[in-house]
């Protein structure tokens, strides 16, 4: 079990590294194009060279490189081009909107999912197909246009919730729910699509199973095999499409709060984005990346808590 | 990022996939869609009632009206003709993305597929890595340095949307490339080149297509979110960045997100839906679906038991032998019919007016071929018979209580403490994520009450009896570390862990070695012995008959055709069915004279082989 984790962690710090360079070495390959973007194209030859060297960009690529590698090993990733914040400051105050966003979307996401998809595969029948259907519709509707639905209908006409607007858990938690109830919505619904689908099409399999009449034959109700045992071995592909899932929400998150203004890890992106403030979008870049592993290895350790096979290979 | 269906079917679209969309209901309302937004677009310099760019300042946010169709937007601009023009760099902008995905991942999967070696590996790793990111942040990071061109970001969208035929082309030339037909066209000399060109794009092209269908819309879905966000180029109409004018001026002209807002989502839903509908179509296609092994033994069964019904065939009843056994009945079947619900509302039958008895401490032979219904009246008295399946008539008496007719609250409480079951199968009636140790104590905490502590050393002293060398090992072990013996002994030991009065055992040792069957039937007999369990005996094996049981029913399409005490049955048989099968056993019986291949190889086991 500890070399499993081991190898892992081993290969999610690979991953990490291995984005990370390659998204530093395409993003500073510009050199001189990024200090003239910055100063303005009236600006001089000189002004545009002295910008580069004082951001550091007349270095050649891999010592800049190595700097900012190591640089990030400590916890700093570089300052700001436009207003001199610390990006690790910047990005890390406005993570866990967005982690809290996301996360909140992917695990109301997992329970809707079980339950739909436990739904249609025991029950099957018209139960089965409105599902399916709706669930097509679900995956083929962007987010952003549900989160736009969902503005428009709930805070703008009923004005059941604020349009816009932020408050952190840590002062008021119902504040802090009522901000982001809309845009968690919007983001899980796609998810939620694409989960059941997968959670009820595993468990059809999965119900095919001798094992399931064997242990009802022994007196276990058929609610207990379902929740307990059937679920647990389809769990693994739902798993591992709510992994793909949560990373697509990351994405779908940077629209999300530019609809109803949350103050997250999109924000500065579009922000940083639209000026060509690269160390920024780097430690986004950063930041990203180490969600993702983070996430993969936690799914994989539970891959590994569901399925004893997969913890011994 | 993306979801790749690995489950597509892997077959070309014989019938023209096109004709067949348009009697499909949702594929061709999808199709129709489609067509027209292209259309509409395609003709927009017709169409079109201003020009697209041209900003009105008498005209900002102007209502819906003779002047303006649509309304104009927050800079006077006609709404209606900058949706036909947004059409035509919406589509276009997604079609790049489309192509260059295709190009890319269609390329890199058929040689990655069919060559295989280091450019597998790489473009394997790379493809991993692309789906690492989610697509839209590196869109935005991409943006940070190549600026706003809408056809820039597509291309580099596709790249991020190649694996998505990558893995779908690569699965499918890893499947086929060493198919016999593939290897027959590289001896009779065809060029790599010929050969993935007829026979291995053919087999890719389908999925392709459905794929294409899918990352079409995201791409569409991810462009509009990216203009949305106000990144993209000012210059030009897309309906992403009218969605991003009519949002920020929500507030003053509610109607402006409206119609981009429509038609992204109408053509997003279009698309998936034509994905779908061409999937239907083309899972349809693949000729008559196979049936499983149990639904053609049904199937089977069904025909043989209409023909049964109609000859009416009464079973041949041997009588008890004087000073029989007499002790308490446990089981009374009568009448009982099993029957399976088809989808055009008709119901199969598969058993018809079975009787069975068991009194407490008698084992009752149930012998038949496959298919005769033998497992079928099993499944019936536990009430646990397969999807659609239900007891169309009779009664099935146990201890007073009709089990036919009890809920399945009740049923529950019957099933392991009661009755209980042993599978065919040992390996796959042993849940893979659970131990032994927990499969075993769980029913047993259920059923009795009892605690873990107890539940723990009740399963260890249960795994010592049923013979387990090492019960402490077993008991921790997970079933796929354990042999097929052993996960027998262990189903066994579950079964009587209740202390049942009635045990069902369905072909208890079928997918045992020879060896290991005679140990299993050994221990049954004394767990039988010491229990003084009544006990239901599926088999085809009329030597395990022999060795087991006190009295033996005949199946045969659905019905029994002859019953009566084992003694009885085997000097005395009467029905023809039941004489063939005691032919069939060859222990014992004179040579067949001439030399028969056929007759003399086969073993008893043989007819055991073919388990329904």
């Amino acid at each position: 079990m500890y070399r499993f984790v081991l190898r892992r962690l081993f290969s999610g710090v690979l991953l990490l590294f291995v984005i990370t360079t390659v998204a530093y070495l395409l993003l500073y390959a510009g050199g001189g194009d990024i200090a003239r973007r910055i100063v303005g194209p009236t600006a001089s030859d000189a002004q545009v060279a002295l910008k580069a060297s004082q951001l550091g960009l007349d270095r050649p690529l891999v010592v800049q490189y190595w700097d900012w590698l190591t640089n990030a090993l400590t916890g700093d990733l570089g300052r700001s081009w436009f207003n001199g914040q610390l990006v690790s400051a910047g990005v890390s105050s406005r993570l866990s909107v967005t982690i809290s966003l996301v996360l909140g979307a992917v695990l109301i996401a997992a329970v809707i999912s079980v339950v739909i998809g436990v739904w249609a595969a025991v029950r099957r029948g018209w139960v089965d197909r409105v599902v399916q259907f709706v669930g097509v519709l679900g995956f083929a509707i962007p987010g952003f246009l549900i989160a736009l639905g969902l503005v428009s209908l709930f805070a703008l006409n009923l004005k059941w919730f604020k349009a816009t607007g932020y408050v952190p858990m840590t002062t008021s938690f119902g504040g802090w729910a009522a901000t982001v109830t809309l845009p968690i919505i919007a983001l899980s619904i796609g998810c939620i699509a694409a989960v059941v689908q997968q959670v009820r099409g595993s468990l059809i399999d999965a119900l095919r199973q001798d094992y399931v009449r064997t242990l009802r034959a022994r007196g276990l109700s058929f609610n207990r095999v379902v929740y307990k045992h059937v679920l647990r071995n389809a769990g693994g592909p739902a798993l591992a499409v709510l992994a793909v899932q949560f990373i697509g929400l990351l994405g779908g998150a940077v629209i999300v709060e530019q609809i109803f203004a949350l103050p997250g890890l999109g924000q500065i992106t579009v922000a940083a984005t639209g000026q060509g403030d690269i160390p920024v979008v780097m430690g986004v870049v950063v930041a990203t990346a180490a969600i993702v592993v983070a996430v993969n290895l936690i799914i994989d350790l539970a891959q590994g808590w569901l399925n004893p096979k997969v913890r011994l290979s | 990022m993306i979801e790749t269906p690995l489950a597509l079917p892997v077959t070309a679209a014989k019938v023209s996939l096109f004709r067949r969309l348009l009697t499909h209901p949702t594929g061709a309302a999808s199709l129709l869609v489609l067509f027209l937004v292209a259309l509409a677009s395609a003709l927009a310099p017709i169409l079109a009632t201003h020009d697209p760019n041209t900003a009105n300042l008498q005209d900002v946010l102007a209502k819906a009206g003779s002047e303006h169709v649509l309304g104009a937007d927050s800079a006077g601009r006609d709404v209606f003709s900058r949706l036909l023009f947004a059409g035509q760099f919406s589509l276009a902008g997604a079609l790049v993305a489309l192509a260059v995905a295709l190009v890319l991942g269609v390329t890199a999967g058929l040689i990655a597929g069919y060559y295989g070696g280091w450019f597998d590996a790489v473009s394997s790793w790379l493809t991993g890595l692309m789906m690492a990111l989610p697509g839209m942040v590196v869109l935005l990071a991409a943006r940070a340095v190549v600026g706003p061109s809408m056809w820039l970001s597509m291309m580099i969208f596709g790249v991020m949307l190649s694996p998505a035929f990558f893995r779908l082309v690569y699965a499918s030339v890893t499947a086929v490339r060493n198919e016999l037909y593939v290897d027959a066209a590289r001896v009779s000399g065809l060029s790599d080149f010929r050969i993935i060109g007829r026979h291995i794009l053919t087999v890719v092209r389908a999925p392709v297509i459905i794929q294409s269908a899918m990352v079409l819309g995201i791409a569409i879905a991810i462009q509009a979110g990216l203009e949305f966000l106000g990144l993209g180029d000012l210059n030009i109409p897309t309906w992403g960045s009218m969605l991003n004018d009519g949002f920020i001026n929500i507030f003053k002209s509610p109607t402006l997100v409206l119609w981009p807002a429509l038609i992204i989502g109408l053509v997003c839903i279009a698309l998936t839906l034509l994905a779908n509908a061409m999937r239907d179509e083309l899972e349809r296609s693949r000729g008559p679906v196979k049936k499983s092994r149990k639904a053609a033994a049904t199937a089977a069964i069904a025909d043989a038991a209409g023909a049964a019904e109609k000859r009416g065939a009464a079973a041949v009843v041997h009588p008890d032998e004087p000073g029989a056994d007499k002790s308490e009945l446990l089981l009374e079947v009568t009448d009982l019919g099993v029957g399976y619900d088809q989808p055009d509302g008709s119901t199969t039958h598969v058993v018809n007016h079975v009787n069975l008895t068991v009194r407490r401490g008698e084992v009752h032979g149930l012998v038949g071929e496959s298919g005769s219904g033998k497992t079928q009246t099993a499944f019936s008295i536990l009430r646990l018979l397969p999807q659609g399946g239900r007891i169309t008539g009779g009664s099935i008496f146990f201890e007073g209580k009709d089990l036919a007719h009890l809920s399945e609250k009740d049923m529950t409480k019957v099933r392991g403490k009661r009755i209980a079951y042993i599978p065919q199968e040992p390996m796959s009636n042993l849940d893979g994520a659970f131990t032994i140790g927990s499969q075993l104590m769980e029913p047993m905490r259920v059923c009795l009450g009892i605690s873990k502590t107890e539940a723990r050393k009740r399963a260890l002293a249960l795994l010592a009896k049923v013979g387990i060398p090492n019960p402490e090992r077993t008991f921790n072990a997970y079933p796929h570390q354990i042999s097929g013996g052993m996960a027998q002994r262990v189903l066994i030991a579950g079964a009587v862990s209740c202390e049942p009065d009635l045990l069902i055992a369905d072909e208890p040792t079928t997918a045992l070695d020879v060896t290991v069957q005679a140990e299993v039937l050994n221990l049954l007999r004394e767990l039988q012995d010491e229990l003084n369990m009544g006990v239901i005996l599926v088999t085809h094996n009329f030597g395990v008959v022999a060795d087991l049981c006190d009295r033996v029913s005949v199946m045969q399409s659905g019905r029994v055709v002859e019953t009566g005490p084992v003694r009885a049955i085997f000097n005395g048989a009467r029905h023809p069915y039941t004489r063939q099968l005691l032919d069939a056993i060859l222990e014992d019986t004179a040579p067949r004279g001439q030399y028969n291949p056929a007759g003399t190889t086969a073993e008893p086991q043989e007819l055991k082989g073919v388990a329904s």
